[in-house]
């Protein structure tokens, strides 16, 4: 879960974070982190270039990317798939 | 008759406001910089490390013209308009967008690729909702942006705006933001040509690389 909050830093130039500050459950959007829909779009790129992990279905989006946990899980799902 | 009220510069790594420069910080990269002086006027503002170069140097400037807080207060946030100019427009972010598809374009920077950007990084900073133009001259001509202003200012509508060139390629970066109002201010002086000249090229090109910070 390190790895991949690491990662989220990285790809979404979110420099004023560590990735103790991001909680596992923590709601990404809105009230949570604060993420727009561009930032979005770079998870999704994210996903694909250190998971090579395509998002099949776009309106899927929201409940992947609810929490760090989420994706976490998904992209476990996915490479057990 | 309008004036100059305030203005700012960003160049040759340091910021200077007023005349004065306020901080200097030569080492690292230019977005090293851009981030110390980021921390230097103690500000907060999250997506700051999302910009790009361009929209980096316009915010700071922006931050330091209207560091006071004064100008809203006095205006309604449509009575501020935002005239902005500069050569190289997002062919700096347009490159890096270019070398980013070779692999997966980035979406971060794509939304970069236009000049126009930074103006609205500033407007939704500073609350301004006033209209605004950016210019791509092949340098600061202040000529074209004094008549362009005072048209604008000409308008009921309009009371005060932020003039601008703000030019960055690679590690070069020169930046002049100036604020315009009818009234003069403090030591506000004529809004002509020759004197957003002057002030353009007071600094322009006699700082050296030494650090240098002072009480901002």
């Amino acid at each position: 879960m390190a790895n991949l909050k690491n990662q989220i830093i990285e790809a979404l130039n979110l420099k004023h974070l560590k990735p103790e500050d991001i909680g596992d459950d923590q709601p990404l959007f809105v009230e949570g982190l604060g993420l727009d829909s561009i930032d979005a779009l770079e998870l999704i790129v994210l996903l694909q270039q250190q998971y090579n992990i395509k998002l099949a279905n776009p309106q899927d989006g929201p409940k992947i990317f609810k929490s760090v946990k989420s994706i976490a899980e998904f992209i476990q799902k996915q490479q057990a798939a | 008759m309008n004036f100059i009220n305030q203005y700012c510069h960003i160049q040759n790594r340091s910021l200077i406001r007023q005349g004065k420069i306020i901080f200097t910080s030569a080492s690292g990269t230019l977005d090293d910089f851009l981030e110390e002086a980021f921390r230097y006027l103690l500000l907060t503002y999250t997506k700051f490390y999302k910009m790009d170069h361009l929209s980096k140097l316009g915010f700071l400037a922006s931050e330091m013209l209207l560091n006071d807080k004064s100008l809203l207060p006095r205006y309604a946030h449509d009575q501020v308009a935002l005239v902005l100019s500069n050569a190289s427009s997002s062919l700096d972010t347009d490159l890096r967008f270019a070398e980013s598809v070779k692999t997966i374009p980035s979406p971060a920077l794509f939304v970069y690729t236009l000049p126009n950007i930074v103006a609205g990084e500033i407007c939704i900073r500073q609350g301004i909702t006033g209209e605004n133009a950016f210019f791509v001259f092949p340098e600061f001509d202040a000529q074209q942006m004094a008549d362009y202003v005072n048209l604008v200012l000409a308008s009921k509508k309009n009371s005060a705006c932020i003039g601008g060139w703000i030019e960055v390629m690679g590690d070069h970066h020169d930046v002049f933001l100036y604020l315009v109002e009818k009234e003069r201010v403090a030591d506000g002086v004529q809004h002509t040509a020759e004197q957003l000249y002057k002030i353009y090229k007071q600094n322009y090109g006699k700082i050296d690389g030494e650090s240098q910070k002072s009480d901002y």
